[in-house]
């Protein structure tokens, strides 16, 4: 699919405030409602806007503490990267999962509600996942910039 | 702090797999009234556990198609202030993400291209002369699934 630049104007404004009901957007964007909502789901079809989810903040849910995790696997296992995802996948605590080409293979975002909540987590269910051969932790203090917004 | 019970959970889990799902579409898979449902979200967003929405995006689709974690060190830790790197990273528009965290680097980003050239560039010209910058460690995200978490 080819974008024009009201296409740009749509998915710019759509990524500044994805909350935004299809009358604002259109005003926003310089289109008739009726315009940006063909448009909208024009790039729905095409597969380029995937849809929109709802952030939880949980904190607010108390739970106060995210670690990101970074692991190195065992590359002599053959089935290490698929039996330590399907392992990290059965974690209630971990929120995210990326792998990587590069130092990490893999990275955990983990949540507990305290340092001694991290601590049994990390004892009792992170150590555990299996062909670790290394693991680095990053103890997030504050997130400054979170968007999914693309420089169109 | 907010008390969830099981239908508040699973209204935060349909909230977080589609935000465009309407309250009463929502209510009706969990056998509760469109008002009440409604209720149920006012209740989370002003509690602060629903903190806006993400849209979901084909950066590649959109010509994007790298993205790159970087860890970053600040050299001169002291004499650069933070806010003078936090303000200089969260405007570079390729920077997607900022989180302040603790270990081995100062800062996590996330940083989209459109192709390796083009993060080179990115990462020449605007983060390697951001103030204050020291050792920079750089993985190539191969694939990222986000999980429910303690939601059930």
């Amino acid at each position: 699919m080819r974008l024009d630049d009201a296409d740009r104007r749509l998915l710019r404004q759509m990524m500044a405030d994805p909350a935004l009901g299809t009358a604002d957007l259109a005003e926003r964007a310089g289109l008739t409602p009726a315009t940006a909502w063909r448009r909208v789901e024009r790039l729905g079809a095409a597969g380029i806007l995937k849809g929109r989810h709802a952030v939880v903040d949980w904190r607010a849910l108390g739970w106060a503490v995210e670690v990101s995790m970074r692991f190195t696997l065992d590359k002599t296992e053959p089935r290490a990267f698929d039996a330590f995802l399907a392992a990290a996948r059965e974690v209630p605590e971990v929120i995210e999962i990326q792998t990587f080409l590069g130092r990490v293979d893999v990275r955990l975002s983990i949540i507990a509600r305290d340092m001694g909540h991290y601590q049994e987590i990390y004892r009792d269910r992170i150590l555990t996942l299996p062909h670790i051969a290394d693991i680095e932790a990053l103890m997030l203090v504050s997130t400054i910039k979170d968007s999914a917004s693309l420089p169109l | 702090m907010i008390a969830l019970d099981d239908l508040d959970r699973a209204i935060l889990r349909a909230r977080v797999a589609d935000a465009t799902e309407s309250a009463g579409a929502i209510g009706r898979r969990l056998g509760l009234s469109q008002p009440a449902t409604w209720r149920r979200l006012r209740r989370l967003e002003a509690a602060g556990v629903l903190r806006g929405e993400r849209l979901a995006l084909d950066a590649a689709a959109l010509g994007f198609g790298v993205t790159v974690f970087l860890g970053v060190k600040l050299a001169t830790k002291g004499r650069v202030s933070l806010e003078d790197f936090e303000r200089a990273v969260t405007a570079i528009p390729e920077v997607q993400m900022v989180q302040h965290v603790l270990g081995v680097y100062d800062y996590r980003l996330r940083v989209v291209a459109r192709d390796i050239a083009d993060f080179e560039r990115v990462l020449r010209r605007r983060i390697m002369t951001l103030p204050g910058v020291g050792d920079v460690e750089a993985n190539v995200l191969l694939s990222e699934e986000r999980r429910p978490g303690p939601l059930g």
